[in-house]
């Protein structure tokens, strides 16, 4: 029998704000534990929520770039549940209002683009975190309170590399906004499946099992991938898969048992009294949806169609907002996008990975890049040179300065290198030799001791060329 | 030192004036205190340091520009305080003592006032006849065999004894009004959202409200004069502009149309206090005001729907005291759950764990639609009954309560009949209105309360009318004999 599979992804992304969503408590990480708390945080008796705009105002900026319906009175509702990481036995969400609703994306998959739908977007407070000693377990609230917001996607993904897909375009979307970091490795981006199996034809869902743990895109597929099989063969031996919560096992690659799921869980939720209902203005949307940056659909148009530069390379360079900023500015500043775009890709990756950092919090400035590559197209400097020249650039020294300072000025002039050639040439008489017999190799040999000569600063075509005069003289 | 003869007016001058100081007035208002507390019992808490606070400010100099300046106020034990502890009149917080003030408090103490004490309630501000502390029975000073009323009995009882001249009390559904109607004092549930609640320990957090306990009208204007107003810390607080409560009292009630809804004066209402009601109506339109029947014809379903809201939010606000971060903590459990279920059931008293089933129960999947949003929905009817009566008249009169305090231990056997006994404050609450008691008769010897209630945020015409009545009637001048 053959099944398809259907897909819904919940995605939690942690806002970027300096406060918590309720209380004045910084947004900090790698701090002692519980030094970003106060009453609020703790559920102290006697204290109340109130509510940050800045989340609000983030909030509304991931539905716009989500192509959602903005909600204009959206109010908060309490969902009640204990648990010692959660203070006040509630966490302040939005349940029958959410923040935006009925969004979607356009994902690019194997089979071309999809637009894959998003019911719902919630606004709310994450919960603290516990950690277990071997007697007591601790409880850490610098979490506790920090902006998220829960992107519930339409199951519509039918494929484990699908979710991937609209996984990397979700957090690429995001990431362009700047409201978020979006990185899985930090916690900023949290995702949990849903995921069921059905006979091809059939038109009932199957019976959706709920995976979490799920802690890189990859993990998700891969989680996806060994569930589908996992579903068709217990079908196929005359099983029922169960409505359970299964968790995902990093080192085997298996999914394992977390809980079953008794009838729906009950939250109780209710209106959260001590918050009014927000009432968010047609002119605010409008201001927020003037300052959303350029989504990276519309960049990579423009870099395929305006710039010329290949499907693959306008996908690299918008892996994150500050590569595609990065790569704009450089063309903003003169340089060929071909050779932009190759930089970006080639030096500057390989600079971010050996070092495992981001862009931003490198040396490296748009107009120190420009610089070089403009002395690479008027042949200042060979792109040998520009290995050296960039190395500088890293470590914040300015280009122009650094090649001028080491001499590193490319020789181009015909004038300049024609006695260089003629001199290596009368000392080299068996090369000519060889040459005129037909052996091309003398040529390598005559063009190295030219390089050797000028350190390396003679222009390697305009060397060619004239060697070659000189020869067939 | 007793409160019977003065108001706050005359205490002020003689505080500036120099014929009385505030140390000399806090030692003699704790003596009392103590002297009384083993018989009305109103405090949970006496303040060890509030003679060392009233002379600290002697030093400092009263301020003539502030009335409450060196003047010994009673806070009810739900408020929380830095220098004492707050119960709440719980096991569960017995011993807590909260790291910040509250909003009121806070405001209180930048207007000069001395705290004697945190005065009893009860539990959590659950029940109309403060039986249901954890600590203490506080007796009506009336009558020691009969309650003072609840959830702020202590405040009442306190300001009734003539121990202080003023407290502060919370009402969700009649807990400052009530126990100032059985106890023969002025006690006002301000508009909600005049009076911020940031430190108020939450009960239902949507009706909650603090306001002021005094013996008389002009006083109870002056005390909320000090405690309105925005506060950034409560989204729910208003901001509306404070008006001077005092100013411009004393200009009758000529022309005022008074409503006199009859579903508050229907069988279950006692005879006595109808007819007293009926007086006070008589004696509004001798002053030159209009009387005129009403019908709120929705508020007879008041108490069903407060009774599923309040304990639904109560379900939830109570969720915090779980044995993980402060208060009580269950000894010898053996797992987390157990650690909950424990504390809890340990911690809390039987109407708390009733309210907290109830409010549950209402809140859980299957019954939300019929309970919650059915609730929900009546309230909104009951707004809207009183935004219709509010067209025509500037003001509602009802009684506070259905009888006069009843006798300890007579009702704690029946939350039902409990429950009743805030039928006619309770819709004021459900629509967020101002509402007050003030004295107006008595029967048996214990007192009956009059319930003026005003349009939101209109604290001012309930205060100009109550004080043209007690003007012309002397029921607020007659103290218990203690």
């Amino acid at each position: 029998m053959n099944f398809e599979t259907t897909i819904g992804l919940e995605v939690h992304v942690e806002l970027k704000t300096n406060s918590k969503i309720f209380s004045p408590s910084p947004v900090k990480y790698g701090v002692e534990a519980n030094a970003n708390t106060n009453v609020i945080d703790w559920g102290y008796p006697g204290t109340l929520p109130t509510v940050n705009k800045q989340v609000i105002a983030n909030g509304i900026t991931a539905a716009l770039a989500l192509h959602a319906d903005i909600s204009r009175h959206p109010h908060f509702d309490r969902k009640n549940y204990f648990y010692p990481d959660n203070p006040k036995g509630y966490q302040v969400t939005e349940n029958d209002i959410p923040a935006a609703r009925n969004g979607w994306i356009e994902v690019k998959t194997a089979n071309g683009t999809k637009k894959i739908g998003i019911e719902e977007m919630h606004v709310e407070e994450d919960a603290g975190k516990n950690t277990h000693g071997k007697t007591y377990s601790y409880v850490d609230l610098n979490r506790q309170g920090t902006p998220l917001i829960e992107i519930v996607s339409k199951a519509e993904m039918s494929s484990p590399q699908e979710a991937y897909d609209y996984l990397e375009g979700l957090r690429q979307r995001i990431q362009f906004t700047g409201i978020s970091d979006v990185k899985m490795e930090e916690g900023s981006m949290r995702v949990d499946c849903n995921i069921s199996i059905r006979p091809v034809g059939s038109d009932k869902l199957g019976q959706k099992v709920e995976l979490k743990n799920l802690n890189s895109f990859n993990y998700v597929r891969k989680a996806l991938a060994y569930e589908e099989v996992r579903q068709a063969q217990v079908l196929m031996s005359g099983g029922t898969i169960g409505a359970e919560t299964r968790r995902y096992d990093e080192l085997n690659g298996k999914t394992y048992l977390m809980r079953v799921k008794e009838g729906k869980d009950d939250y109780r939720y209710f209106p959260e009294p001590d918050l009014p209902s927000l009432d968010i203005s047609e002119e605010w949307i409008n201001e927020l949806r003037e300052a959303l940056p350029e989504m990276p659909e519309s960049r990579r148009k423009r870099y395929v169609e305006d710039m010329g530069l290949t499907e693959y390379d306008a996908m690299v360079l918008t892996q994150t907002k500050e590569m595609s900023d990065f790569f704009d500015k450089l063309i903003e500043l003169g340089s060929d996008p071909k050779m932009a775009s190759n930089y970006l890709q080639g030096d500057v990756n390989a600079y971010l990975n050996d070092k495992q950092v981001d862009l931003a919090d490198t040396k490296i400035t748009p107009e120190a890049l420009a610089t070089m590559i403009k002395m690479i197209m008027d042949k200042t400097i060979s792109t040998k040179m520009a290995k050296k020249v960039f190395k500088a650039i890293t470590d914040g020294k300015n280009p122009k300065q650094f090649v001028e300072e080491k001499g590193l000025v490319q020789l181009s002039d015909p004038a300049k290198l024609q006695p260089i050639i003629d001199e290596v040439l009368a000392a080299n008489p068996q090369s000519i030799e060889d040459f005129n017999n037909g052996k091309d190799r003398a040529i390598g040999f005559l063009v190295g001791q030219i390089m050797k000569k000028t350190q390396g600063k003679a222009n390697p075509s305009v060397v060619n060329k004239i060697l070659m005069e000189s020869l067939n003289k | 030192m007793n409160y019977f003869d003065t108001d706050l007016e005359s205490l002020h001058n003689q505080l500036v004036s120099g014929e009385l100081t505030s140390e000399e007035l806090t030692k003699q208002t704790i003596e009392k205190i103590k002297e009384q507390n083993e018989s009305v019992q109103a405090y949970l808490t006496i303040n060890d340091k509030a003679i060392e606070q009233a002379k600290a400010i002697d030093e400092a100099g009263i301020d003539p520009d502030s009335i409450f300046s060196g003047i010994p106020v009673a806070l009810k034990d739900n408020l929380v305080t830095k220098e004492m502890k707050t119960t709440a009149a719980s096991k569960m917080l017995e011993n807590f003592t909260s790291i910040f003030d509250a909003t009121v408090v806070e405001k209180l103490k930048a207007a000069g006032a001395v705290f004697v004490g945190k005065t009893n309630m009860d539990e959590f501000a659950m029940g109309s006849s403060t039986e249901n502390s954890a600590f203490a029975t506080t007796r009506n000073p009336w009558n020691l065999d009969t309650v003072p009323g609840g959830s702020s009995g202590g405040s009442a009882a306190t300001v009734s004894a003539g121990q202080v001249l003023a407290s502060l009390g919370s009402d969700t559904g009649g807990s400052i009004r009530q126990p100032a109607a059985f106890t023969g004092v002025v006690g006002m549930k301000p508009t909600y959202g005049r009076v911020s609640r940031w430190g108020l320990i939450a009960f239902g957090s949507s009706f909650d409200q603090i306001g002021p306990f005094t013996r008389n009208v002009k006083d109870n204007a002056h005390l909320l004069n000090v405690i309105a107003g925005h506060d950034e810390h409560d989204a729910t607080s208003s901001l509306k502009e404070v008006p001077d409560f005092a100013e411009g009292i004393d200009q009758g009630v000529k022309g005022l149309k008074i409503a006199l809804p009859k579903e508050f004066l229907g069988d279950g209402v006692k005879p006595e206090i109808k007819e007293a009601i009926q007086k006070a109506a008589e004696t509004y339109k001798s002053l030159g005001a209009t009387v005129e029947e009403v019908s709120l014809p929705n508020t007879k379903y008041g108490v069903m729907a407060y009774y599923v809201l309040a304990s639904s939010e109560a379900s939830s606000n109570l969720e915090r005291f779980d044995g993980i971060r402060y208060g009580f903590r269950a000894p010898e459990v053996k797992n987390l759950e157990d650690l909950y279920v424990k504390t809890r059931s340990e911690g809390f008293g039987d109407e708390v764990k009733r309210r907290i089933m109830i409010g549950t129960f209402s809140l859980s999947a299957g019954s939300f639609d019929k309970y919650f949003k059915q609730a929900a929905k009546v309230r909104t009817k009951i707004i809207n009954d009183f935004q219709k009566v509010f067209k025509d008249y500037d003001l509602i009169m009802t009684p506070t309560a259905t009888s006069t305090a009843f006798k300890i231990g007579e009702e704690s056997s029946d939350p039902m009949e409990m429950y009743l006994n805030d039928a006619l404050t309770i819709p004021v609450n459900l629509a967020g209105l101002p509402g007050m008691s003030l004295p107006a008769g008595f029967s048996n010897g214990l007192p009956i309360g009059l319930q003026l209630i005003g349009r939101p945020f209109d604290e001012k015409t309930i205060y100009r009318a109550g004080y043209a009545f007690e003007q012309n009637t002397d029921f607020h001048k007659q103290t218990p004999a203690l």
